[in-house]
């Protein structure tokens, strides 16, 4: 574990060091603050209606179900679009500048090497979920929502970007170039995406593709929900694409 | 003495490419050894795989008893290791990055400072501690990756060209740190750059085309392959252009089998290579001849073989077996790529 908090610690200081952390970090905070705010307009207006019609909708507004289920929902989309870009320099830069060389005969294992890895992106993207807290906060400022949905979200999110992360450790094994690196992961994020969309068919292959959907299983923890099932997919899912990152690191030693 | 290294024949495969063939050696505790050969000789690939950096195709490597594929780890941690392009991230400091390599290395975390200390004075990175590795000279960047190798005091330090892209000055102080480090630590180096071995090293392995060549002292390769070449003396005589009679002078001496114009040297004087037929003496004569034609004598060195002899006369047998090369041509041996 030492090990691969060592290199998770430089990887870390690496990133900040660099503009790439901080031109994501602005990325996401812009865009999140952009549908934190039409999201929040959205329930306003709603609001407005409802107490003009005096009732006779006969529904009620509430700010974990009407407003915060979907902005989480929304941020699983561009979290999507955005980890790529966290996880394409990981290994690949290691690969071009020569370092990896480094890493391969110090003592340590190749699972340390990507755990490390791993564990840097991920208080990465933890940094960037914290950003959410200061809209979410607001919320909590002006009204009275329940705490445990929005953990819930919360944790779902952390699972996602795990599973995104881990997937994208991958691609960035595979090259020495990391814009390479990450369209690979993009594509094969777009891929998991849009499988939701041709599950929605329904019949046997239409359940397996829904099931496979990154973003799908994000629902339920949006709504509050946390659920086995979706538990179970996020961490198979990123213990699989770690596992398969280790794999493709050690084969980089019989390829020289 | 006990070999800390004990190589045993190892081979390496990338696709069907044969890079190290069936290659055997021991590296004695304390001593310096040369790897030499040819550019794509599998210098670099067996210099990797007794890194543990990757395994060899067959054969096995033994470091201190050890057989890496068993116990790469404890291995690992023995070994110091400077690749051909030092590892380096560009965005660092000198000494956290020397810091991030000893703790990399298993340096318990309160000897890390000491020892990050001890590697920096040893390669003299004083003034450049607190300097961002990115904006170093190429110089003082090989001298960091040498003090990422030495940092957690390995016992067996594997250098891949260290020498090379320095200037002559680096070059000079490099080689002089490598042979402090000698003794109490055991270096094996790699280079193409003969009088290298010749100052550094204890003793030299040869390698071409990923086999062994030789393996010895650069003194007695020399005397071996000077008396496989004995009866044929050659001599290099400097005198001044035009040479025409001095050429014609030198011929007359009995016993000389050749004469050829070779040069003309930065002092606007002319070098006659003189090869003889026996091996008799002719030194005196070649002088007197000379002198008695009336041309000037600036210098006569007689030539013996040189580690430079060597290594060509070994790198390109292959070449000339198999009837590719062009005799003692340094293009038949540079070309074999692995």
């Amino acid at each position: 574990m030492r090990n691969a908090l060592t290199i998770a610690r430089r990887e870390i200081a690496a990133a900040l060091a660099s503009p790439v952390a901080y031109v994501l970090f602005g990325a996401f905070a812009f865009l999140y603050g952009y549908f934190f705010a039409d999201y929040l307009q959205s329930f306003v207006e709603a609001g407005m209606r409802m107490s003009q019609m005096g009732g006779f909708s006969g529904g009620t507004l509430n700010v974990n179900t009407d407003l915060i289920r979907w902005l989480m929902a929304s941020t699983a989309i561009l979290v999507l679009f955005l980890l790529p870009l966290l996880s394409m320099r990981t290994v690949s830069e290691e690969i071009r500048s020569g370092t990896m060389e480094l890493l391969l005969t110090a003592p340590i294992t190749d699972g340390q090497i990507v755990i490390g890895k791993f564990l840097a992106a991920f208080a990465l993207y933890g940094g960037m979920l914290a950003l959410t807290g200061l809209h979410v906060g607001v919320l909590f400022w002006f009204s009275r929502p329940g705490i445990a949905p929005v953990l819930a979200a919360w944790l779902g999110l952390a699972l996602l970007g795990a599973g995104l992360l881990a997937l994208g450790l991958f691609f960035s094994s595979l090259t020495r170039n990391q814009i390479v690196a990450g369209l690979l992961t993009f594509g094969a994020l777009l891929v998991l995406w849009l499988v939701e969309f041709a599950g929605a068919r329904g019949g046997d292959l239409g359940r397996v593709l829904a099931y496979l959907s990154v973003t799908g299983h994000m629902e339920g923890f949006a709504r509050g929900v946390i659920a086995t099932r979706d538990l179970v997919f996020y961490l198979s899912f990123a213990a699989f694409w770690l596992y398969l990152a280790r794999e493709s690191v050690r084969s980089r030693r019989w390829r020289g | 003495m006990e070999p800390l290294v004990q190589v045993d024949r190892v081979s390496k495969r990338y696709g069907r490419t044969l890079a190290v063939e069936d290659l055997s050696f021991g590296v004695a505790k304390g001593e310096v050894l040369g790897f030499l050969g040819p550019n794509g000789a599998g210098k670099t690939t067996t210099m990797r795989v007794i890194t543990g950096f990757m395994p060899p195709s067959e054969g096995r490597v033994l470091v201190g008893g050890l057989d890496i594929a068993e116990s790469p780890l404890e291995v690992r941690r023995r070994i110091g290791y400077l690749p051909e392009n030092p590892p380096l991230y560009p965005e660092m400091e000198v000494t956290g990055f020397l810091e991030f390599a000893a703790r990399l290395r298993g340096v318990p975390r309160t000897g890390i400072g000491p020892a990050v200390a001890r590697a920096i004075e040893r390669c003299a990175l004083g003034e450049a501690r607190e300097h961002i590795i990115g904006k170093l000279s190429r110089g003082y960047r090989q001298r960091v990756g040498l003090a990422q190798a030495l940092v957690h005091e390995p016992e067996l330090l594997v250098l891949d060209e260290p020498t090379a892209g320095l200037d002559p000055k680096q070059i000079h102080e490099t080689r002089k740190l490598i042979r402090t480090l000698a003794g109490e630590r055991t270096v094996v180096l790699s280079t193409h750059i003969l009088p290298e071995v010749a100052v550094t090293c204890d003793r030299v392995v040869i390698i071409a085309g990923g086999r062994l060549r030789a393996e010895d002292t650069p003194e007695s390769l020399v005397a071996r392959l000077g008396a496989a070449r004995s009866g044929r003396g050659t001599w290099e005589i400097e005198t001044a252009p035009p040479a025409d009679a001095a050429e014609a002078a030198l011929r007359a001496v009995p016993g000389v089998a050749r004469v050829e114009a070779g040069p003309e040297t930065a002092e606007r004087t002319q070098v006659l290579q003189v090869e003889a037929a026996g091996d008799r003496e002719i030194s005196t004569d070649l002088a007197r001849a000379l002198l008695e034609a009336g041309c000037p004598l600036y210098g006569l060195r007689r030539g013996g073989a040189s580690l430079e002899d060597v290594f060509l006369a070994l790198t390109t047998e292959e070449a000339e077996a198999n009837g590719t090369g062009d005799g003692r041509g340094r293009s038949g041996a540079t070309g074999e790529d692995p």
